[in-house]
């Protein structure tokens, strides 16, 4: 459990990092750090596929979509980097004051916890848990993906000049 | 239901919460339109953690990893899309400042 927790402040931390540098590409490595604690994670609640698609996409290809698309957009200059600077200290440097105030007033509630659990031997392997059970969603995953590639490329093409 | 999983699920419900803070308050905080993608990106963290919690303590690991297979392939879906829609828009007006982007405003 200290390691848990240990992970768990690592994550928020990242999380506050990301959400309050300024530059853009920095927000985006502490997203990929975050995904990458949050694996850490993952793994240690017996999940390490579930760990391994999120080490690979959320850390990996979302932070590449997410550099590709910032360095598409316009650099900052030095003024405008000051200004944008003072900006966001003035918003956020309230928000790690009221994440450790909300972390300790939750700590101090207790919720009854009432789960129940049923699941047969055949519901314990992923495989036919993906593919046998839940193939409405495979399905729902595979029209997703169709319609980010169209997406994509309407999205991103260029204007016949 | 092994009680000792149980103990862990309010520490981590915890951290959870204080994710989808920090997600909704970049959200509401921030104008850039990138940023709130980012803001949002940090709610799902959320999410995908609270799945593979419950599963973790309902011991239904298999049903749990396969959600978050799948909620990490609609996240991507939601990322390459929104990418998309905000280099179009910084395409057109040259900013990505949602102050600035007031073309529909009557």
């Amino acid at each position: 459990m200290a390691l848990n927790l240990v992970l768990l402040i690592l994550l928020i931390i990242l999380a506050l990092w990301t959400v309050m540098t300024t530059r853009l590409v920095r927000s985006v490595v502490g997203l990929a750090m975050t995904s990458a604690i949050l694996s850490i994670i993952m793994f240690r609640l017996n999940s390490p596929l579930a760990a391994v698609f999120e080490l690979s996409v959320c850390s990996g290809l979302i932070s590449v979509i997410f550099v590709t698309t910032v360095s598409f957009t316009q650099r900052l200059t030095q003024d405008q980097l000051i200004n944008r600077q003072k900006e966001r200290l003035g918003k956020f440097w309230y928000l790690p004051f009221i994440v450790i105030l909300a972390g300790i007033l939750l700590s101090q509630v207790k919720i009854p916890l009432v789960l129940t659990s049923s699941s047969s031997a055949y519901e314990q392997d992923v495989r036919n848990v993906l593919w046998n059970l839940r193939h409405f969603d495979l399905l729902g995953q595979v029209v997703l993906l169709l319609a980010g590639a169209f997406g994509v490329v309407v999205l991103f093409k260029e204007k016949n000049q | 239901m092994n009680p000792l999983f149980s103990q862990l699920f309010w520490p981590f419900s915890i951290f959870v919460i204080l994710l989808f803070i920090i997600g909704l308050y970049c959200i509401l905080a921030t104008f850039n339109l990138l940023r709130a993608i980012i803001g949002v990106e940090i709610l799902i963290k959320g999410v995908t953690l609270l799945i593979i919690l419950v599963g973790y303590i309902t011991g239904n690991m298999a049903l749990a990893q396969t959600l978050v297979i799948t909620l990490i392939v609609v996240e991507v879906v939601i990322m390459v899309v929104a990418g998309g829609v905000i280099l179009c828009i910084f395409r057109h007006n040259q900013t990505i400042d949602t102050r600035k982007l007031n073309n529909l405003k009557g």
